[in-house]
């Protein structure tokens, strides 16, 4: 037996994808066209862009980033367990309880390293 | 047992009696914020176009339909195009499992609120696609940045959905509604509440947190290149997503379809009509927020994230999961 609700859910995403290319080909046909080489190029406050636009960038957005995978997949083990947690008594609580706790340890590493300071 | 083709046809039904509405209530969400904000500043806002100016958001669409569609000679042609209609169709399919009265909803899957979840941490691709393509240099800035906020409110906004699972001990999102019949989340969970509305606020970009399109350093931010319609799917998703963020605090936080209290002339209007008036007031305090506060700056808005909300809903999920357990009042 196929559940309908997951079919509706990928009928939903087809239909918003037609939406959004229907009112972009929409624009196409009824905008004027005329492009030249000023109103292509990139946007700059009144010079020539000198420099490629994807140059370095600071490494603190990376830390964030992997910091948020730590966290998220930390939410994704809480997800099942806080639906769960009639069930699976005193030693699940306890574990997870366990796990926040080394999280706790290495959260309280990284703010006293500065890792989540911006300067 | 109707026959499959049937069922399919009322499921289509279904999804546009969902988009109709959220596309002309995004029209109006918009009219809306001009007209608070006018109000706020001691000036009329739209009043030309139709009656009070009621028509002003789809001159707008129809302008935007007209204007020329630039394609920047150095970007990524393919990826300019596509990131705002992926942004576009991720604000519009989470609407998919969000249920407005105890039986009307698309999909009511077992797993809505992480089918929700999943869906909101894509919006992230829509900006960082936008940046990347644009190969120019505040796009590219407001992407990093916009991609680095919206991930990190996003793990507070986790913790909070995972303190209300506690409380539900289930992932669908009529259950979480239907559980708050005698009292709101919002007033056992109410830091919760704060923390989830200011989240909400970061996540979607708005004022004081709109850093990513933060106009004095950043021209426009990620979409600094995008005219035409390509901006406009932007802007309809970015409002979308506003009423979206709203709607789920309501389901969360404020009954859902429940009137305030359950007493007779309260309880026989339709759920519906108290889930919009609801949805409207959180959108409410969305504007009259941007009317208030001045933007925040960035480090302050990281530490605010990470330094604040982070160790104080990690605290919440343990006091709340402590508490239900040891005085065994956990849901089955």
């Amino acid at each position: 037996m196929y559940n309908l609700d997951y079919i509706f859910i990928l009928i939903f995403i087809l239909i918003g994808a037609g939406m959004a290319i229907a009112m972009y080909l929409l624009s196409k046909i009824l905008s004027p066209s005329s492009p030249d080489s000023e109103k292509l190029s990139a946007y700059e406050c009144g010079f020539e862009a000198f420099d490629d636009a994807r140059s370095k960038f600071d490494v603190k957005f990376y830390l964030v980033s992997i910091l948020f995978i730590i966290f998220d997949l930390e939410i994704a083990f809480l997800f099942p367990w806080a639906v769960s947690l009639s069930n699976i008594g005193a030693l699940g609580f306890y574990s997870m309880m366990f796990f926040l706790f080394i999280l706790t340890v290495g959260f309280i590493y990284e703010w006293k390293n500065g890792a989540l300071d911006w300067e | 047992m109707p026959s499959l083709s049937l069922e399919i046809t009322i499921g289509i039904l279904k999804i546009f009696s969902f988009v109709v509405p959220v596309l002309v209530s995004v029209a109006l969400l918009v009219y809306l914020e001009r007209k608070v904000l006018g109000a706020v500043q001691l000036r009329k806002g739209p009043n030309v176009v139709g009656p009070f100016g009621i028509l002003q958001s789809f001159a707008d669409v129809l302008k935007l339909l007209t204007k020329e569609n630039l394609l920047p000679s150095s970007s990524n042609k393919f990826l300019f195009i596509f990131a705002p209609m992926l942004t576009l169709i991720l604000s519009l399919i989470a609407w998919a499992v969000i249920p407005i009265s105890s039986t009307y909803v698309i999909a009511n899957i077992n797993i809505g609120i992480l089918y929700l979840f999943a869906v909101s941490s894509f919006g992230v691709y829509g900006v960082i696609i936008a940046g990347w393509a644009s190969n120019s240099k505040y796009p590219f800035l407001g992407a990093l940045r916009s991609a680095a906020q919206m991930i990190s409110y996003e793990v507070s906004i986790g913790f909070v959905i995972i303190t209300v699972l506690i409380c539900v001990g289930s992932l669908n999102l009529i259950d979480i509604v239907e559980s708050q019949k005698n009292m709101w989340f919002a007033i056992p969970l109410l830091p919760m509440f704060v923390v989830f509305i200011i989240s909400a606020l970061a996540e979607t970009n708005r004022l004081p947190f709109d850093l990513p399109e933060d106009e004095a350093t950043l021209v426009a931010g990620f979409f600094t290149e995008y005219s035409s319609i390509s901006f406009g799917l932007f802007f309809l998703a970015e409002y979308a997503n506003m009423i979206l963020m709203s709607s789920l605090t309501v389901i969360l936080f404020l009954g859902g379809w429940y009137p305030p209290i359950d007493i007779f002339p309260l309880n026989a209007i339709p759920g519906i009509f108290w889930f919009v008036i609801k949805v409207f007031l959180i959108l409410f305090v969305f504007l009259w927020v941007r009317a208030t506060f001045p933007r925040y700056r960035y480090d302050q808005l990281m530490r605010l994230g990470w330094k604040i909300f982070l160790p104080l809903t990690l605290i919440w999920v343990v006091i709340t999961s402590a508490f239900l357990f040891y005085f065994g009042l956990l849901p089955n």
